[in-house]
């Protein structure tokens, strides 16, 4: 909306095009693994069916850069910032959400699966009928007095973190006629250092949509967009209240580990850059 | 799954993905932006505006920075989220607003060593954007500790100045963020070769 040209937020090619579009670049990405390419493990920063993205990514290279003392290091978030409550997602109003409670629970783990321990974790959602509390949110769907959808937590000593919510659903978009997002949760992330950052979404197995989504098929490695889906864990779901979803991160790095790397004389996080 | 090896025994990370359009009722907090409150003595204000490839303002931005105090410690203090008015923590989170402005208010980072050259870390989002970048808004000061930054030393001279802040006759920094176009902002990257791609 209001935005030029070739960034257009009009609704104007159909999901053939798109889907055209998200085919042609899986199939030559998988033309380039075969002939010897590494598999990518992030989003494409320029990824055309994303029609947002077109005048809103760098087209320069990202450039390399060794940490520095500041970006070894990460905020510090503890009780003062994060009320226990707020991780429970259907509690924030007078009533019950409407839709399907689910509690959602994963761990926070680092490049060398060590729990990341103490950190924030922050997300949110649209409501089961698909509509966010946000005002440029204009989906005719109902708001839910009762629902949010925003929630925080601190991660434990073993790096979990454990949500209780409402099952988002799944909403329309205006990337290009007939878009809609497959039902996602938002996740912020912190690491130990801040180089480890990511913001990212979760999502729900065996999606319809995921096919057609260009914001999940910018990961054009499946591999690494399964990395985005939950499982469900029937032993997680409890009886008459809630289903079980089940989602791990792993962040990047960390990079501090240089020395301990060379001191074992592993060929260690020095030779990766 | 998240958790599946690599050959080097390193887990794969998950991948990031766009904040989307609706993180203005969830990541903004109140005070994000205050490190420290405004009018304090010794604070500065960091400002500038976020643009797109067609030097328009992006309205949907949300930025965040993360630095030492002014004697160049890395602070361990938490209270980014609650604020109690008078501890500052290093971090503050600002979403831009309509004209595609943000401010800080905070101090100007010391050296974390000797001769170092002071920087402010940032993080930037938005829609539009698919995944998270990292710059850097370096003090203008301090002209030998510039020069011998590794970073600022790898970059041509048009690109090292995206990254150096500018100082306002009232003290204040100011450093726009440009997504795309001539004069693109320096974007890092400080992961692995293996997980790095176009
Ligand atoms: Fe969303």
């Amino acid at each position: 909306m209001g935005e030029p040209v070739k960034s257009s937020d009009a609704a104007a090619d159909n999901q053939a095009i798109l889907s055209r579009e998200i085919r042609d670049i899986e199939e030559s990405y998988k033309a380039s693994v075969a002939a010897g390419a590494p598999a990518e493990t992030q989003p494409r920063i320029d990824y055309p069916p994303y029609r947002s993205s077109i005048l809103r990514h760098p087209t320069k290279s990202l450039h390399h850069a060794d940490p520095e003392t500041i970006e070894l290091h990460s905020p510090a978030f503890g009780h003062q910032d994060v009320h226990a409550l707020e991780s429970n997602l259907t509690i924030q109003h007078g009533g019950e959400p409407l839709g399907e409670r689910m509690i959602l629970k994963g761990k926070v783990l680092d490049g060398d699966g060590r729990p990341v321990t103490g950190q924030l974790v922050e997300i949110w959602q649209a409501n089961s009928a698909g509509r966010y509390i946000h005002k440029r949110d204009q989906h005719p769907a109902p708001l839910d007095p009762n629902f949010t959808g925003v929630g925080r937590c601190i991660t434990g000593p073993d790096g979990s973190y454990e949500f209780l919510t409402i099952k988002p659903g799944a909403y329309p978009w205006k990337n290009h006629l007939n878009a809609w997002r497959p039902a996602h949760i938002h996740f912020s992330l912190f690491g130990t250092e801040f180089t480890q950052r990511i913001v990212t979404q979760m999502y729900f197995p065996g999606d319809q949509l995921f096919p057609l989504d260009p914001i999940y098929q910018s990961i054009v490695d499946q591999g690494a967009r399964d990395r985005l889906v939950a499982t469900y864990n029937h032993d997680l779901t409890s009886p008459e209240w809630a289903l079980g979803y089940e989602w791990d991160i792993v962040l990047t790095g960390p990079k501090r580990t240089w020395t301990e790397n060379e001191a074992y004389g592993e060929q260690g996080e020095d030779s990766e850059h | 799954m998240s958790t599946e090896k690599t050959m080097t025994e390193k887990l794969t990370p998950t991948p990031g993905q766009t904040v989307g359009p609706f993180f203005g009722y969830a990541l903004p907090y109140e005070k994000g932006g205050e490190l420290l409150a405004p009018g304090t003595p010794g604070s500065i204000r960091l400002a500038g505006t976020v643009y797109d490839g067609n030097g328009e303002p992006i309205p949907d931005a949300i930025l965040e920075i993360w630095q030492a105090d002014a004697a160049g410690n890395v602070v361990t203090e938490t209270g980014s989220l609650v604020r109690d008015g008078y501890t500052f923590t290093g971090f503050g989170r600002a979403p831009v607003g309509n004209t595609g402005k943000y401010t800080f208010t905070t101090v100007n980072p010391g050296a974390t060593e000797p001769g170092k050259a002071p920087f402010i870390a940032m993080a930037v989002f938005a829609r539009g954007l698919m995944n998270r970048l990292f710059t850097r808004a370096y003090l203008p000061e301090d002209t030998e500790a510039l020069a011998n930054d590794p970073l600022l030393a790898s970059l041509e001279p048009a690109r090292r100045k995206t990254l150096i802040a500018e100082r306002l006759a009232d003290g204040s920094l100011h450093f726009d963020v440009r997504l795309q176009g001539e004069d693109e902002t320096v974007f890092l990257d400080f992961a692995s070769p293996a997980s790095r791609e176009g």
